[in-house]
């Protein structure tokens, strides 16, 4: 361990250096240097907005803003990979709640980023990506490493920018990074070419503002509030949908005082986890396609749908015709478009989540009678609770169905994920891959808090998770401890940036649930193809702790349940990043299961079910 | 418990001991109410757009197109008077929560400015350049005068007139040039402004809900024929 931290860590001179270079760039009374060309008016702009840290990657393009960073007390985390890059800034984004900054070179630079600027479109996270572009003059030319990034980036982001003049470039920046934060947050790009930011320019960056052409509507109409405000005392079956709106508008406290006042069960789709303690009694957790027995029952069965920011995704929803078929739906979200889009909104309410739940908690008068409701959904409660096969030496108070050996048994992965849980504090921020491993976290990790939750919801881009802890690492609180929950498949995408996590020794802890397969694509194939593994069988993989040791972080591996706690502790304890290779049932598969397009009243309990 | 020979899951009670709920949605997510039939028809109707004029915008809204599987039969871009304008006239074949998220997803595109629904009165016209075998030239010319098309070319062997009116119109000309052999035909696409003082894309007013809406969908266009 010495030999390495002492090969491994020279932040500390670094960081000296670093601030040899923010003496440079300021005058002797502390105020900035005024800026002379466009790369400085965009490092101006970024500064403007507050941004402490920036993800990048260097190259050719972008070399004249990387020049003006130098000088900036923007801290810029080289990345080993432009998709991590993307990936931990939309990560930043999500914990701090501002936007996260990526940069990256032309052509291979952007396209690189190309992942993680859908992801965080799908999502919905404030994001601003600033890519190098060929000089002006050679644009069309096909260039070398040119690439029409406002082209490629244009259905994938919320908007982006040419920047053509530096005379204006700071402001692009500026009007970037004001539209990425503000309403339904989005990803925005300036694609910056090299003769714009070389160019001499005395233009300082205004305040950052949205164009004009960019409205948000707060509050929503008062009318339909009072409407859908009697529908909801009217109601004998209500039930509460969090999506990730709720945490993005800083809705949960709001949410929280409003179903337990009105003693509403509370239904949270993926991105909303957090948004509703899920110790709470009137939780019922995760609906959709892996979510509970008892969200999926009540969801089906509510007869009004309060519904906050959620865009009603077809893994949350199932088939259409079978979602909620019985409830009056109360829509609120700050992005019109999505009112009716996927499910028809009754009462549609359009607004900031906060503003407009708020509204409704003003409007509604008297609690609806629900006790049979309450009463049916703590029964749906027990009659579907997520136990799981454990051995029962090492479960504790868990249920459990078996009471064989536990050395003799492989570790079953919730187990994995709820002994985690209890290593670490409430307020632990949770990054995952795609796959098997990321809906076990979903499904045993008691979430409380908002902004806890970190992983790729709409776009399932495997191989988040580590960059993602990264970001978020950066963005939380030096206390809170950040864990990835990751899957071997997803891991080996993005475990570069393990290179990056040991340089700026970052504390992150990655537990990589390993069965050496891409485990959902084979639970689908045993369930869909006759259990023919085409390519999903990996059948090898890298011993990754001692990968994790070569880049000079901890290794741990576990292999069987009396290792399971301690192993836990130590890694989560060791102020640095740790990867642990968790060997566990490779057979292990998802329950409860709504196949696509299914009912999810329907959920299949086991295999034979579907 | 290990491996293959394990049927593994959670316990309690079968998809087919659950209640069910009786009610159903469509697939426009529309609960589907016995009494009323909630299903709406696809019709086709005339948004006007006012856009940034800058480089992109167009690229912007027929991505858009695209990628949502909007159906859109015409689109048509031209200046303004204001130098910063451009106007995007469509025409789009949807059902009434298709037309409304066409408006919606556009207004959210940053370069749009405003968006609306034409009202069925509206002005359309269209333009058309025929291009026909003249072999009988008297003939080609007494059509072409039953459209008030204008001859723009002519050659020893071809005849080209521009047509301009209503979609049904220009159909019409086109199917009665037919006679003569048509070589090529180029069509605009729809242009539209809406009547009096009442302004195209005005300050959109705060109807986000499903507009009112017409259910015929042919009756405009004879409506507006000259």
């Amino acid at each position: 361990m010495s030999e390495r931290a002492a090969t491994v860590s020279p932040p500390d001179e670094r960081a000296q250096e670093e601030q040899k270079h923010d003496r440079d760039a300021s005058t002797a009374d502390g105020t900035p240097d005024p800026v002379t060309s466009g790369a400085q008016a965009v490092v101006r702009a970024l500064e403007n907005a507050g941004v402490e840290y920036a993800f990048g990657v260097q190259g050719g393009a972008i070399m004249p803003v990387y020049d003006a960073l130098y000088d900036s007390e923007i801290t810029h985390v080289t990345m080993a990979h432009e998709q991590g890059a993307a990936h931990a800034a939309d990560a930043y984004g999500i914990v701090a709640g501002e936007p996260g900054v990526c940069l990256a070179t032309s052509g291979p630079g952007a396209t690189n980023l190309v992942t993680g600027i859908a992801d965080a479109d799908m999502d919905s996270d404030p994001l601003v990506a600033l890519t190098g572009q060929v000089p002006t003059e050679f644009v069309g030319n096909d260039a070398f490493q040119e690439t029409d990034t406002t082209g490629v980036t244009t259905p994938i982001t919320k908007d982006n920018t040419f920047a053509a003049d530096p005379d204006r470039v700071g402001d692009d920046v500026g009007e970037a990074f004001a539209l990425a934060g503000e309403g339904r947050p989005g990803p925005t790009l300036v694609d910056l070419p090299k003769d714009v930011t070389n160019a001499d320019t005395e233009a300082e960056p205004a305040t950052p503002e949205t164009p004009d052409t960019y409205e948000v509507q707060e509050r929503a109409d008062p009318e339909i509030v009072a409407e859908a405000a009697e529908r909801i005392e009217a109601a004998t079956r209500p039930a509460m949908l969090l999506g990730g709106g709720v945490i993005k508008g800083e809705a949960s406290e709001t949410c929280r005082e409003f179903a337990i006042e009105h003693e509403i069960p509370v239904i949270t789709t993926m991105p909303g986890l957090g948004a509703f303690p899920e110790d709470h009694e009137l939780s019922m957790e995760m609906a959709g396609m892996h979510g509970t027995g008892y969200a999926n029952m009540a969801i089906t069965h509510c007869d009004t749908l309060i519904a906050v920011g959620t865009r009603f995704d077809d893994r949350l929803t199932g088939g259409i015709e079978t979602f909620a078929p019985d409830a009056a739906v109360i829509h609120v979200d700050i992005d019109p478009a999505e009112i009716s889009k996927n499910i028809h909104a009754d009462y549609p309410l359009i607004g900031d989540a906060d503003t407009v739940v708020s509204q409704l908690a003003e409007a509604v008068d008297a609690s609806p009678e629900a006790t049979k409701w309450r009463a049916q959904c703590q029964q749906w409660k027990s009659e579907y609770s997520m136990a799981y096969d454990v051995p029962s030496e090492q479960s504790g108070d868990e249920p459990s169905t078996s009471s064989k050996m536990p050395e003799d048994e492989p570790v079953q992965p919730e187990f994995v994920v709820e002994a985690l849980d209890e290593a670490t504090d409430d307020d632990a921020i949770v990054t995952t891959g795609v796959g098997q491993h990321q809906m076990w976290a979903c499904q045993y990790w008691t979430f409380t808090e908002p902004r806890t939750w970190v992983s790729s919801h709409g776009l399932g881009t495997m191989g988040y998770g580590l960059p993602a802890a990264i970001g978020a690492r950066l963005a939380a609180d030096d206390d809170q401890e950040v864990v990835c929950v990751d899957g071997d498949g997803s891991f080996l995408m993005t475990m570069q940036g393990l290179s990056v996590a040991v340089r700026e020794n970052l504390d992150i802890t990655v537990a990589v649930l390993n069965n050496e397969y891409i485990g959902m694509v084979r639970q689908w194939q045993d369930a869909f193809f006759e259990g023919r593994h085409a390519a999903s069988d990996y059948n090898w993989m890298p011993e990754f702790d001692k990968l994790a040791e070569a880049f000079g972080a901890r290794g741990f591996r576990i292999d069987d349940y009396d290792e399971v706690a301690d192993v836990i502790a130590e890694a989560v304890a060791y102020d640095g990043p740790s990867v642990i290779d968790v060997h566990i049932d490779p057979e292990a598969n998802v329950y409860p299961m709504v196949p696509s397009g299914g009912d999810n009243g329907q959920f299949a309990l086991t295999e034979d079910q579907l | 418990m290990s491996g293959n020979d394990r049927q593994r899951g959670l316990e309690g009670p079968p998809p087919e001991e659950r209640p069910t709920p009786d009610g159903r949605r469509n697939e426009q997510g529309i609960r589907i109410d016995p009494e009323v039939e909630a299903t709406h028809d696809p019709r086709r109707t005339v948004i006007s757009a006012l856009v940034k004029h800058e480089p992109g915008v167009l690229a912007e809204v027929s991505g858009l197109f695209s990628r949502r599987q909007f159906n859109i039969e015409s689109l048509t871009v031209g200046p303004t008077t204001d130098e910063d304008r451009a106007r995007i006239t469509l025409v789009v074949e949807e059902p009434d929560p298709g037309i409304d998220q066409v408006k919606k997803q556009l207004r959210k595109l940053i370069p749009v400015v405003s968006v609306r629904e034409l009202e069925p009165d509206a002005m359309r016209r269209e333009l058309a350049l025929v291009k026909v075998d003249a072999a009988d030239p008297a003939q080609v010319a007494a059509v072409a005068d039953m459209y008030d098309a204008t001859a723009v070319d002519s050659s020893p062997e071809t005849a080209t007139y521009e047509v301009t009116g209503s979609r049904q119109k220009i159909e019409a000309a086109i199917e009665t040039f037919e006679q003569f052999g048509i070589r090529e035909v180029d069509r605009t696409g729809m242009t539209a402004l809406a009547r009096g003082t009442d302004e195209t894309t005005g300050p959109t007013p705060a109807e986000a809900s499903v507009s009112a809406v017409e259910d015929a969908t042919q009756t405009k266009y004879t409506a507006d024929d000259d």
